[in-house]
């Protein structure tokens, strides 16, 4: 699913990330581990297509994404990655649903609010979709953010620190409900961080 | 489309600023398309009375007014002149029709003008109704003074005295109303017409040994006329001659000194909106940084984050620009209400003046560069530095 090959990644002149090889196989959720500043995001992004690597190969599902022509890129990431983001940040003035009608609208496809209340649904929050997300509790938003990552069904799915700002017990339940929904689509699960709380969880790790 | 969605979105979040912005730019628009309706029509019609006359002749004293007085009916007149002084002038070959009018009542603050048939084809003016008068104390009336007064052929009006609309009356001297005019877009729609005899008649009690009239209306035979008429009577005689389109411009350029200070009054004021626009959307742009970096994540193209900013900025734009443009002109219509009351300049808030065009093309051209910027700054927003610093 995932291949990495001499992946390197300079800002001016210093390199931040360097991962010779690496290999995640499809459906399989894996761990980057590494302190604050070791270029966990560096990588999400450049898995993401967000920012081109100084040099190396990264392959997501065969497609040499480091290759796409920029407008490429954009849509094979709206159609086939889904970010859960550290901040877990939403759109704060329309409503939960419309943050993730905007999600599928730009990954192309029509509106579907039947998929968007299973999601919803699954994640144990079907009354929010009505919700202006800047009203909402964190633990609310935790759960928006995953369900905007997995509303498209997307084959990859790169979470960048999504325990980090949580307590034990929500952490464990944020970490399965994001196991849940990547297994449930049959997504390759990428989860970047610092938090040792959650390596245990995962059988392959990459260290940074 | 989802983003325009999300562009009202941004604006009904902060709805002060929205407002505000909105309010500031329609200010601006709407003083400054108050002041071109206003003044194109002023000068269309101040050009459009003036016209129809070369040349004023009659007493002395400010030109001006005596053109505002004989012409344009908006001022008291500086005087008379005797009706046997006026005739060679009226009787001068390079002069092709010469129309005396005696002013002095009035009905309703509708001036009454002692004149004769000369005077209707000077505005082409028809009878709509009814016909001309021949005998003493017949009148015909304007369109405006028919309307306004519910005047028909057969109705009498009694004359007050003086020019206000509040003068002793001539309750003793009563006009028959033989005819109404077809409405001419010119003072003569505002205008009770009558003989100079009847002006006479009214005030024979202290009417003067000679028969005196107010002006006399000159239209030329010849352009050579104008260069030779006005100083001829100015040098020779005890008579001013005074030109409707020479004073007309003067009295424009003396308004227009005013109009232009407004105008640059307005012209700050829609500076002030710009900035205050740009303010908004880039302070906007700042607090938004994350949510468009999310939508990059999503899939949304530089491009589309740029409509996104391009969008809440338009759309604060025309709304400014709509209202500006409906103020302006309500303010226009309202004047005109009010000053119909008044019975003098007719005003329209309906009619659109020829530089608004000007206007609005100034405004969405100023709006868009103030758009463009802040546009501009999303479009090359990177969204992976920002997600990387946190
Ligand atoms: N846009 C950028 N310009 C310069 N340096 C950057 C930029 N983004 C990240 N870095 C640097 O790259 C390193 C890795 O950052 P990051 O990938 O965010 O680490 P992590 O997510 O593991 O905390 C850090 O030292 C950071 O300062
Ligand atoms: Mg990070």
């Amino acid at each position: 699913m995932l291949e990495i090959r001499g992946l390197r990644h300079d800002y001016a002149g210093r390199t931040v990330l360097s991962v010779p090889s690496w290999d995640v196989a499809k459906g399989d959720a894996s761990l980057v581990l590494g302190p604050s500043g070791s270029g966990k995001t560096t990588l999400l992004n450049a898995i993401a297509g967000l920012a081109t690597p100084t040099a190396g190969s990264i392959r997501v599902a065969g497609r040499e994404v480091t290759g796409l022509a920029p407008a490429a890129r954009d849509a094979f990431r709206a159609r086939h990655v889904g970010l859960v983001l550290q901040t877990l940040h939403l759109i704060g003035v329309v409503s939960v649903r419309e943050n993730l009608r905007l999600a599928q609208r730009l990954a192309g496809s029509p509106v579907d609010d039947a998929r968007i209340d299973e999601v919803l649904a699954s994640l144990g929050i079907a009354g929010l979709g009505g919700a202006r997300a800047g009203n909402i509790s964190v633990g609310e938003a935790q759960r928006v953010a995953i369900a905007r990552a997995v509303v498209n069904r997307p084959s990859l799915i790169l979470a960048d620190e999504p325990t980090s700002a949580l307590d034990d017990a929500n952490c464990a339940k944020a970490l399965a409900l994001l196991l849940d929904q990547a297994a449930a689509c049959g997504a390759t699960l990428l989860v970047a961080t610092h938090d040792n709380r959650i390596r245990g969880r995962f059988e392959r790790r990459l260290e940074l | 489309m989802r983003i325009l969605h999300l562009a009202f979105a941004y604006l009904a979040s902060r709805p002060l600023l929205t407002a505000l912005n909105v309010a500031m730019l329609a200010l601006g628009v709407a003083t400054i398309s108050f002041l071109l309706v206003v003044t194109h029509q002023a000068e269309e019609r101040l050009t459009r009375d003036a016209k129809s006359v070369d040349l004023v002749v009659g007493a002395k004293g400010s030109p001006l007014q005596l053109i505002l007085s004989t012409v344009f009916h908006a001022d008291v007149p500086t005087g008379n002149i005797g009706l046997e002084e006026s005739r060679p002038i009226a009787a001068n070959p390079m002069v092709a029709s010469a129309t005396p009018v005696a002013l002095g009542d009035s009905f309703h603050g509708h001036r009454i003008v002692g004149t004769d048939e000369s005077f209707l084809a000077l505005y082409d003016a028809r009878i709509a109704q009814g016909r001309m008068f021949a005998a003493e104390m017949e009148a015909i009336v304007g369109a405006d003074v028919a309307r306004r007064e519910g005047l028909a052929v057969g109705a009498k009006l009694t004359g007050a005295h003086g020019l206000a609309a509040s003068g002793p009356a001539h309750g003793d001297h009563p006009y028959q109303v033989v005819g109404v005019l077809a409405p001419t877009g010119t003072v003569a729609d505002r205008l009770v017409i009558t003989s100079v005899e009847s002006v006479w008649h009214v005030h024979e009690e202290h009417a003067p040994a000679r028969p005196e009239i107010t002006a006399l209306l000159l239209r030329y035979r010849t352009p050579l006329a104008a260069a030779m008429l006005p100083r001829a009577i100015n040098a020779t005689t005890a008579m001013q001659a005074a030109s409707p389109a020479y004073e007309s411009a003067r009295l424009l350029d003396l308004v227009g000194v005013g109009v232009e200070t407004l105008q640059w009054f307005a012209i700050v004021l829609m500076a002030s909106a710009a900035l205050s626009l740009f303010v908004a959307l880039n302070s906007a742009l700042q607090e938004r940084r994350y949510d468009l970096a999310l939508l990059r994540t999503l899939g949304a193209r530089p491009a589309a984050l740029a409509a996104l900013t391009l969008a809440e900025g338009v759309t604060l734009l025309l709304a400014g620009a709509i209202l500006g443009f409906a103020l302006g002109h309500g303010a226009a219509h309202a004047l005109g209400w009010w000053l119909a009351e008044a019975a003098s300049w007719p005003v329209t808030g309906l009619a659109w003046a020829p530089g608004e065009a000007v206007l609005a093309a100034a405004v969405l051209a100023i709006g868009a560069l103030t758009c463009l910027v802040p546009a501009w700054q999303a479009y090359f927003s990177d969204p992976a530095s920002l997600l990387a610093r946190r």
